[in-house]
This record gives structure tokens, C-alpha cells and sequence, in this order.
């Protein structure tokens, strides 16, 4: 074995943090979009790399559902906090006042959706030329055609069969006035890999990946946190279980599974053995089999 | 699944091209789900398409297929990428398609590859688009090369079939620039010595396909002797801590820098010494490609992106005149004397089509001259000059500092894929 060689994590990580450089000097003013998920705590945590010793040079945006878990938000106060990073937060609430979106109704009914007029606002109202974010190509089969550097044009929305060819290393965020990039810094980690680099480095989560007790309603095969925000159906009913959270996003929508792990090390063992795909509970991609595609068109992350 | 072993192992990206018929979704499919990278919801899905299109075998090409205009129209667009990973290495695949835009395409997935896999039908030998694959392959300079002679099952596993393609092959192969080649008797269909070793072909003792991916070396294909390293941004904090703290960030993209090193920063020659390296876990003595790092050095010289430092005795070529090969991927051909943006490691400057030297025809390899435009998919080598110096390498020498792009400045797309001579 040769000195000079890098394991995968380490080789992904110089890779993340050359796009999140490019990134920063390429667009006049970026921004990443934060989700309280594993995924953009990684990406946060790869940029306060990119930069040391100075501060992130750019804001965290969240996108508040008005839907979410506690500890997300708890956990994203703190990181800031902890960072010294500038928050911009967009209210989906507010975009449902404003009569942007309407808000939807009946037993499944989330903020998912709605959650992409806000963004596109958010972006627009700070004049973002280029959002940050934790997709990656092996989490759905829409984004494993994703750029690093995708090009959105004026309405936020994604032509999958226009995107620029990507070569070598050289990133093109040539844009028209109004146009704006979404950059995916992670592109080709997979969950494995997000999860043994937080083990690696040691990254703080919110406890909501960790096993614990929790109010849940099952639903069909999902698992869902009890809250304000579900309606109950008939024969459903409030059970306490063991569960954690594979994916963190809305409070309606995020499945949990039922789980002991407690542990990074025992979360590790349990991805590698699992059966399922970690979106497999989510019910915003199982609404029909393009849904993720069709979402990430309009402007979807 | 993955195992959670794989923290020492090392990456290896390769790509994939083909055409509809010639297995190659079914070649990635199978070599997905015999390493048991498929979930059972993945699993189920394509076991539900597969039945309702009435075929009695679960389709595992079905896997790779991506986007709805795709899965409805039954042709792959552009690059997917794919990721699975064994207890030894994690694999990066860049799959890209055949028909059409083949050539653009390939260029693209390929552009980033340790290795690439070409696929032969047993029963149709070396074909043209073969012989195309290969060219690509030897023009971008994937270091490693695995031709699978697919469908050994509808040859009877027969080594005489195998032997033949192989020596037609390499007597192809022999005018091209490629230096590592295995061959390997598959059937991606029934798993012939895909990652299970075939029972059909005890003739045949090389290593299966993931046998021969997991142990190829990639860990030479870096280039560790000549130092380069293009400036992204410079760094500085403004903080009360680190007030005089000036860092060079960027990735050292080939060679090896060390801490007290005397370097150079081009273009503008001023000289100085490195006096701390950082990495993204701490500060070390010695950096070596593909790292990213940010440099600080022992004098207060004026540097800014698209500048690169190297060292004094191994420096690249600054110039502005060019020799270069390029892979036309614009809607609108190219023509003589237009003009577009470049873009080079970090540097970005314009630059005029001075002459069009020759086309390849990709077919038959030969060189055409006299021509005035090069068309989406074609290869020509061009004459070029740029509006700033460049401070570049022959891409036979580095990938890195040997690479460009082209940018219409009208529409901001990518039109072409460099290689400096």
C-alpha cells in the first residue's frame, strides 16, 4: 500500500470540500439550505472545514414547516450557535397567509409540498444565486442523474434532460440574471458513508436518530410520531414505542422504525443490515413512482 | 449491504458504456444484486415492473433506469451514477448510454474514471462501437481497462470464441494509448463471473469482474511527482485569533508538498516557503494529492484564485498558444475563429479557435482534414489561443492541469471537453 493514499471517506471529504470552495467562489451569494437531517449537518460540518479558521462565509437557510420536530430546531440553535454562522429562516406559514400555497386537507395531509414555494421565496427574497444542500445520487433514482452544479432557470425548476455535461473536475455556474444553481456538495457519499464519517469525526446529531420511547400512530407500513398535526384515523390509535428515525424531515411525514440502536456504532450495524432503502419510509416518494421527480422539477430539493 | 468494515478501504470510479442490446443495465444490475447492494423495496419494485410487462426473469436491468421520460420511453438519458461498495473498496459507477449522444456521454462519466469497462457481445466480436469505446478510453486516459465478453451463454461457454475476440482485440488495441487491460468471459444474465466464479468455463482462471474491480491498483494513478496546486480562494479570518492568518485553499490536485518547502507561484514567479500545512483533519507536514488543503507561507506574496503554486525545478507550461484535442458537446457546431470562454483548473479566461486541424473519424480511427466546423460528438484536435496565460500540463502527463472546458458565452453551456497536447 502505497503512503500517499486516501481512504474512500477521506477522498469524498477533499471532494465535498473542493465543490463547497468552488461553490463560494464561483456565486456572489450562496447559502446552504440546512434541514436539521444528517445530511445537511454533514454538509454544514464539511463547509466549517472548507473555511477554517474563518466562519462559514455564507448563511444556513431552513425552511420551517411549522411542522417540525422540537429537537431539530433545538439542535439547529445550538449549531449555529456553536458555529457563529448567520440563520435565515422561511416560515411556510407564512406563505400560507400570503395565500401562496393552500394549505392541503384530509388524513395524509403535510407541508411538503408547500414547502418549495417558500423556498423559491426565500431564495429569491435574499437574491440567493446558488443553495447548498445534502442530496445525494444513491438516496432516490431521480437524483442519481443530479449535476454538483445544477442549474435551475428563473422559476426554480430543473430540466433533467438539459443539464450541463459535468467534466472532470471543472464546474460551469455560468447564469443568466434570475437564474440560480442548487450544489451538491455530497453528491456521491451514501448513507453508509454519512454515518461512518459522523462516527469518524465524531459529530454531534439531533437525538431524534437515536433509539428512544415516543408516542407513534402506525399507518399502513409506516410509523409516525404522534402529534397535532395528525389526524387520527378510525381504528387508529396512540401507542408508545421504541422507534428512532432513519430520515428527519416533517413531523407528518417522517417514518420511524422501531429500533434499539442507541449508539452510532449500533446505528452502523442496523444501515448495514437493513432491507429497506432509508426514503422507503418517507411518504412523501411513495405518493406515486416519479414523485421525487416530479417534485424536484418544481423547485423541490 | 455495505459492511461496516469498509473505513479503510479506497475508491475506485469507473464507468460504463454501451448500447441498448449489449447487457449493459443487465451486466449493472447483476453485479448490484450479487453483491447484495439491492434493497427489498428496490427489489420489489423491479419484480412488480418486471411481471406487469408480462417476462417471466425479474428484469435487473430495470434497475439503472432512471427518470420518468426513461422508464416511459425505455432509453437512458445522459450520466447516472450508481454506488455499492464490498468489505475492500467502494465503487463509483458513472453508467452512461449508448444511442445517440454515445460519444458526449462517455466522455462525460468517463472523464472522472480509474477504469472502464467495455462490453463485447460474444457472438458479434470486436464491432465498431468497440472500437469507439476504446478510442474514448485511450483519449481520456482511463488508466485500467476490462473488456467483458458478454453472453458467453449463447456461445456454449466456448473458449475458442473467447480466445478469438481477444486476439482481434488486441491486435486493435495495440494502436492505442492504453496501458492495463484484463479480459473476462461473462454472462451478466445468469452471473457467469460477474461476482460468483462461472461453473460453465473451467477453462478460464483470471478473477471474476468484482474480483478483478476490488484488486486492480489505483493508488498509482495519482500522479505524486509533479506538484500542482491551483488556488480556489484565499482564506482569511479577520478574527482576533488568527488576525495575520492568509490561507491558500485549494485542492493539490497532483505531487506532494511538504512543510519549509521552496515553492513558486505562477504566473507570477514570486518565490516563497510553505509554513504550515492544513488538511481537513488538523495540520500536518506533508500534503499529497487529492488532498484539499490551505496553505500558509512565510512571505506576503500576492496570490488569488486561478494561481497555482508548484516547485521551482518541475513547472508547467505558461502560454497562451495551444495544441489540444476536444470533444465537440454543443447543439451548435464549433467553427473556425469563433471565440468561447475557457475554464482550467481554477483560471478562467477566452479564448479563439485559431485551426482545426484534423477530425477523428471515430469509426475508423482515421484523421480527415480541411474542415471548417466540428459537430456534436465529433473529436478534432485544434489549434487555440488564449486571452491569459495558462499554467498547463500535456493530459497525457496530468489529468488535472491537462484538462478544459469550453462555455458559449451566449447560452453559458459547456460545448466542449479538452485535452492539452
Amino acid at each position: 500500500m502505497s503512503k500517499y493514499r486516501l481512504t474512500h471517506l477521506e477522498e469524498l471529504e477533499a471532494e465535498s470540500i473542493y465543490v463547497i470552495r468552488e461553490a463560494f467562489t464561483q456565486f456572489q451569494n450562496p447559502c446552504i439550505l440546512f434541514s436539521g437531517g444528517k445530511d445537511s449537518i454533514v454538509v454544514t460540518h464539511l463547509a466549517a472545514k472548507a473555511f477554517y479558521p474563518a466562519k462559514i462565509p455564507f448563511p444556513l437557510v431552513h425552511i420551517d414547516t411549522g411542522h417540525n420536530f422540537i429537537e431539530t430546531l433545538e439542535y439547529r440553535d445550538e449549531l449555529v450557535d456553536r458555529l457563529g454562522a448567520q440563520l435565515i429562516v422561511g416560515y411556510v406559514q407564512d406563505s400560507i397567509n400570503q395565500g401562496k400555497v393552500t394549505e392541503e386537507k384530509g388524513l395524509n395531509a403535510s407541508r411538503n409540498r408547500a414547502q418549495i414555494v417558500t423556498l423559491l421565496d426565500a431564495i429569491e427574497l435574499n437574491k440567493f444565486d446558488a443553495a447548498l444542500g445534502g442530496a445525494r445520487r444513491d438516496e432516490e433514482k431521480a437524483r442519481a442523474k443530479e449535476r454538483f452544479f445544477s442549474h435551475r432557470d428563473e422559476f426554480g425548476q430543473w430540466d433533467p434532460k438539459n443539464q450541463r455535461p459535468e467534466l472532470w473536475n471543472i464546474f460551469n455556474g455560468r447564469k443568466q440574471q434570475g437564474e440560480h444553481f442548487r450544489v451538491f456538495p455530497i453528491s456521491n457519499w451514501t448513507e453508509m458513508d454519512i454515518w461512518q464519517y459522523i462516527l469518524k469525526e465524531n459529530i454531534p446529531l439531533p437525538s431524534l436518530y437515536f433509539s428512544h420511547k415516543r408516542d407513534c400512530v402506525k399507518r399502513g407500513d409506516s410509523i409516525l410520531a404522534f402529534s397535532e398535526f395528525i389526524n387520527l384515523r378510525e381504528n387508529e390509535k396512540v401507542e408508545s414505542m421504541q422507534i428512532r428515525f432513519r430520515t428527519i424531515g416533517d413531523l407528518t411525514i417522517t417514518g420511524a422504525i422501531e429500533s434499539d440502536a442507541s449508539t452510532l456504532e449500533q446505528i452502523i450495524m442496523e444501515v448495514a443490515a437493513a432491507r429497506q432503502t432509508e426514503r422507503g419510509n418517507r411518504a412523501d416518494d411513495q405518493r406515486s413512482e416519479a414523485s421525487m421527480e416530479e417534485r424536484k422539477r418544481e423547485g423541490y430539493f | 449491504m455495505e459492511t461496516i468494515a469498509n473505513l479503510t478501504g479506497d475508491l475506485l470510479r469507473f464507468s460504463t458504456a454501451g448500447s441498448v442490446d449489449d447487457g449493459k443495465s443487465t451486466l449493472i444490475g447483476r453485479l448490484l444484486y450479487d453483491s447484495k447492494s439491492i434493497f427489498e423495496d428496490q427489489l420489489q419494485a423491479i419484480k412488480n415492473t418486471s411481471a406487469r410487462k408480462g417476462l417471466e426473469h425479474v428484469d435487473l436491468s430495470l434497475l439503472t433506469d432512471g427518470l420518468k421520460d426513461e422508464r416511459e420511453q425505455g432509453i437512458t438519458i445522459d450520466v447516472a451514477y450508481r454506488y455499492f461498495s464490498t468489505p475492500k473498496r467502494k465503487f463509483i459507477i458513472a453508467d452512461t448510454p449508448g444511442h445517440v449522444q454515445y460519444t458526449r456521454n462517455m466522455v462525460t462519466g468517463s472523464s472522472t474514471a480509474n477504469l472502464t469497462i467495455i462490453l463485447i457481445d460474444a457472438r458479434k466480436g470486436v464491432i465498431e462501437q468497440t472500437r469507439r469505446h476504446s478510442f474514448i478510453a485511450s483519449l481520456l486516459q482511463i488508466p485500467h481497462v476490462i473488456v467483458c465478453i458478454n453472453k458467453m451463454d449463447l456461445v456454449d461457454y466456448k473458449q475458442e470464441v473467447f480466445d478469438r475476440i481477444v486476439n482481434e482485440y488486441n491486435d486493435f488495441a495495440s494502436k492505442l494509448d492504453i496501458q492495463d487491460f484484463h479480459f473476462i468471459p461473462i454472462s451478466a444474465l445468469h452471473g457467469d463471473n460477474v461476482v460468483n466464479r462461472s461453473e460453465q468455463m473451467d477453462w478460464y482462471q483470471g478473477g471474476t469482474l468484482l474480483y478483478t474491480l476490488e484488486n486492480v491498483q489505483v493508488a498509482n494513478d495519482v500522479n505524486h511527482l509533479d506538484t500542482r496546486f491551483p488556488i480556489q480562494t484565499v482564506i482569511r479570518p479577520h478574527s482576533d485569533k488568527y488576525h495575520d492568518f492568509r490561507g491558500y485553499a485549494g485542492r493539490l490536485v497532483s505531487g506532494i508538498l511538504r512543510k519549509d518547502d521552496n515553492i513558486v507561484v505562477l504566473p507570477s514567479g514570486m518565490e516563497s516557503s510553505i509554513k504550515a500545512i492544513h488538511t481537513p483533519s488538523g495540520e500536518t507536514n506533508e500534503a499529497f494529492a487529492p488532498q484539499s488543503i490551505t496553505i500558509e507561507l512565510n512571505d506576503d506574496v500576492d496570490i488569488s484564485r486561478g494561481d497555482m503554486i508548484v516547485r521551482k525545478n518541475n513547472q508547467p507550461n505558461v502560454e497562451q498558444d495551444f495544441d489540444a484535442m476536444i470533444c465537440w458537446l454543443g447543439n451548435a457546431p464549433m467553427n473556425n475563429g469563433a471565440k468561447y470562454a475557457i475554464k482550467h483548473t481554477t483560471k478562467e479566461a477566452r479564448a479563439v479557435i485559431k485551426e482545426i486541424t484534423y477530425k477523428i473519424n471515430i469509426n475508423t480511427l482515421e484523421r480527415e482534414e480541411n474542415h471548417t466546423g466540428i459537430s456534436m460528438n465529433e473529436i478534432a484536435r485544434i489549434k487555440l489561443k488564449s486571452t491569459a496565460t495558462l499554467n498547463v500540463d500535456a493530459y497525457r502527463k496530468n489529468r488535472s492541469t491537462g484538462s478544459f472546458i469550453l462555455i458559449d458565452e451566449g447560452t453559458n453551456s459547456t460545448v466542449a471537453a479538452g485535452m492539452f497536447i
